[in-house]
């Protein structure tokens, strides 16, 4: 599961019949703190987030089973983050030589 | 699998009905080499169950849906990272390590 800010969402009338009554929304991939990393990416909504809200998305086979549907879909948000509590932020460096 | 370093929580209250009463844990993956050992900078969320694993422990995570699911015993939970086990001790090379509540200390070499 990773982090990210939902930043608006996508209409498409004319799609795979699969994809029809999902809502898309667009994704800004964040880290654990909200930091937005510039990637994005087009989920489908499982948990009826909102613009703006910081969330959690799951992807492949694991996105498919997020939706009763089960449809043929790479990434869908299954979380909205109310909080997170780091004790430490890992800097890659060495922890005992 | 792999081993990694519980370092926070997430709290949600509206989530998929597949992850609802498990833990949401951050963990860092271990990286452990002869020369040393480092936590990677990048932090993954996963899902903690029946192990009673919470902040400072050093755990086992399982990264793969289809067996999360399983674990989980929830064909429908939306889970790939989930923690199998909490560990308490490393061998590795000629290293031998020792981890609890939060401290790795090495326990000599074998």
């Amino acid at each position: 599961m990773k982090p990210a800010r939902v930043a608006g969402r996508v209409m498409a009338t004319r799609k795979d019949e699969s994809l029809i009554g999902q809502r898309l929304l667009i994704l800004r991939l964040t880290d654990w703190n909200g930091y937005e990393s510039g990637d994005e990416l087009v989920a489908v909504d499982a948990v009826g987030s909102g613009a703006g809200e910081f969330v959690f998305f799951v992807e492949s086979r694991d996105a498919s089973v997020a939706l009763s549907s089960n449809p043929p879909v790479d990434a869908a948000i299954v979380g909205i983050i109310d909080g997170v509590a780091l004790t430490e932020e890992p800097d890659g460096m060495d922890v005992y030589r | 699998m792999f081993i990694a370093k519980v370092i926070g929580h997430v709290w949600a209250t509206q989530k998929s009905r597949g992850l609802e009463g498990k833990k949401l844990l951050l963990v860092s993956r271990l990286k452990i080499s002869d020369s040393k050992i480092a936590l990677s900078r990048e932090t993954l969320m996963a899902v903690c169950d029946k192990i009673d694993a919470g902040p400072g422990d050093y755990v086992l995570i399982l990264d793969e849906g289809g067996s999360a699911r399983s674990i989980l015993e929830d064909k429908t939970a939306p889970v790939r990272t989930i923690v199998v086990g909490i560990v308490d001790q490393v061998e590795c090379g000629s290293r031998i390590f020792e981890m609890r509540d939060g401290i790795l200390e090495e326990r000599g070499t074998r």
